[in-house]
């Protein structure tokens, strides 16, 4: 496990650190190059990035489904399975299962009866809006009904961190902005930790606070924007001129990270 | 799943010419899909009898369907018993290859070890014609019925091995991610999430089972031969044919034709009331 466990004083409640993260594949292919980073409590944080950035590498890193090849990864305190949530790009949901028993998965997992966390499952669908859909199969939704089942499922744990992989990417733009602002609104109400992966500058300043600009060959973060507007930003928000100037300066912070990887 | 509510009663329905025509085309399709094999039965049996009358066929060369249906009802006894026997044995098989497929395909996925040790022996098995091993099985098993459940099983169990491999390997790969990361036991990833992928998988190869147990178990009963005891419908085909009591031949013949639909049929059923609510072979097509 490359994942230890420490008690280190903090001023910010801090939840996960990289320390010069390398990750390579075969020993040729550089994924990802010295990646640090610091998450703390209550961020938003995007990656942003054009493929082939390591973005994904990186989220897959923290879900420990891959293992750095050089570098650290440290969780503050205790750190166990319920520690995160996930919401892959597609909403990979189980077919054969109705809402509420995709949900259920995560607790079910840990041991727990449905009977038991009914109130948990039901709340986190509540939040997304799908209370009335808990009986429904998945084939019976749309695709942005699928993600927010997805996104219930990655909240019914309570993480201390959520991980989203582009979870808004194949949905169109009309639904993709519903879901930033419901997803804004989530973040307020809950007050959850989120890495949200996105190759979209508008989509990354819209939701974040903090924008991890990577680029590619070797996989690598460039810069660090932050995006230093209240929330709740509603969609007032995208029209203001402050929202313009972050979007230029990200903009301009991407295509020089594909100018350096070109 | 409509959201749109109904038109409000009394309006009339809004029907345009497109709609007309992919009624009709249904409503078409949905009564020759019975009729038109109904009729190319009544249409065989018509020809067949006229072609046994107008050239004075002999019945012990061809019998005209008439006196194969005779047959059936006056040898009901003897005919129904040979059908329970051969029935009993394809059942057995069947439930054999289920036991078998499903536990071998579930210790394939679990022990990779244990796949490549003895997968290819599972192939060697399937490829060897039953007709061939028939004999030695005759030779070595006392039990006949033990002996033929055993040459159906080898015909059966490998298309429901293979299958169920297959669908236990299938499972979505975000999904096996996820369950990674939640932490999920191997016992708890292959019940919540292997076994459901491999269900349409596990169904299809158990229709295909489900006719070949039969083909193994008539095949077996062919090369069992006589048998006096416990004889089932192919060893009455043989006696039959020895006899040359065509009649009868065709009336056995009938009846392990009807029972081949009625097992597929019935397979196909339980197929359907598994996987209609969220397989997409089960969903009916809304446009």
């Amino acid at each position: 496990m490359p994942q230890t466990t420490t008690q280190q004083p903090d001023s910010r409640a801090w939840i996960l650190r990289m320390e010069g993260v390398d990750k390579t594949f075969g020993g040729t292919v550089h994924a990802l190059s010295g990646m640090s980073l610091q998450v703390n409590q209550g961020d938003f944080i995007s990656l942003l990035g054009p493929s082939g950035c390591g973005k994904s590498t990186a989220l897959r890193l923290i879900a420990d489904l891959l293992h750095p090849t050089r570098g650290r990864i440290t969780w503050s305190g205790d750190h166990d399975v319920g520690d995160l949530g996930v919401v892959f790009q597609e909403p990979t949901l189980m077919p054969w299962a109705t809402v509420a028993q995709n949900v259920w998965m995560p607790l079910r997992l840990r041991g727990k009866s449905y009977h038991a966390v009914r109130d948990d499952v039901l709340e986190a669908l509540r939040l997304v809006g799908l209370e009335k859909f808990q009986t429904a199969y998945p084939r019976e939704l749309s695709g942005g009904m699928k993600m927010r089942v997805s996104i219930a499922r990655s909240m019914v744990t309570h993480p201390r961190l959520i991980l989203m992989d582009e979870p808004f990417a194949a949905l169109d733009e009309i639904t993709r902005f519903r879901l930033n602002n419901d997803l804004l609104a989530l973040k307020q109400k809950i007050g959850c930790t989120v890495i949200f992966v996105t190759h979209s500058v508008f989509e990354s300043v819209f939701l974040s606070d903090r924008i991890v600009v990577m680029a590619a060959r070797p996989g690598r973060v460039i810069r660090e924007l932050a995006v230093d507007e209240p929330y709740p930003r509603d969609e007032s928000f995208r029209t203001s001129p402050e929202y313009a100037a972050h979007c230029r300066e990200a903009s301009a912070a991407l295509h020089a990270a594909m100018d350096q990887a070109a | 799943m409509s959201l749109v509510e109904d038109p409000p009663a009394g309006a009339p329905d809004i029907v345009d010419a497109d709609e007309v025509r992919r009624a009709r085309a249904r409503r078409i399709e949905r009564i020759g899909k019975w009729l038109l094999p109904v009729a190319v039965l009544v249409v065989m049996i018509f020809l067949w009898d006229r072609i046994v009358v107008w050239n004075a066929i002999p019945h012990y060369i061809l019998p005209g369907p008439g006196a194969v249906f005779e047959t059936l009802i006056e040898d009901r006894a003897m005919l129904f018993s040979a059908l329970l026997v051969t029935l009993q044995i394809t059942m057995l098989a069947l439930a054999a290859a289920v036991l078998g497929g499903v536990g071998l395909a579930i210790l394939f996925n679990q022990s990779r070890w244990f796949e490549m040790s003895f997968y290819p022996y599972a192939v060697i098995l399937q490829v060897t014609p039953v007709v061939a091993i028939a004999p030695l099985i005759m030779i070595y098993v006392d039990n006949r019925i033990a002996a033929l459940v055993l040459c159906a099983w080898l015909v059966a169990f490998f298309p429901i091995l293979a299958n169920t491999t297959l669908g236990l390997h299938s499972a979505d790969h975000n999904l096996r991610d996820l369950f990674r990361i939640y932490g999920a036991t191997r016992w708890q990833r292959l019940r919540y999430l292997q076994i459901p992928s491999a269900l349409p998988y596990f169904l299809a190869g158990l229709r295909i089972a489900g006719g070949l147990s039969l083909i193994g178990a008539v095949v077996a009963e062919f090369v069992a031969g006589t048998g006096g005891m416990g004889s089932g419908l192919a060893f009455r085909i043989l006696e039959a044919g020895y006899r040359l009591n065509i009649a009868r031949m065709f009336a056995a013949l009938l009846l392990v034709a009807g029972t081949g639909v009625i097992i597929f049929a019935g397979l196909s059923f339980l197929s359907h009331m598994l996987l209609r609510k969220w397989h997409e072979s089960a969903l009916k097509r809304d446009r």
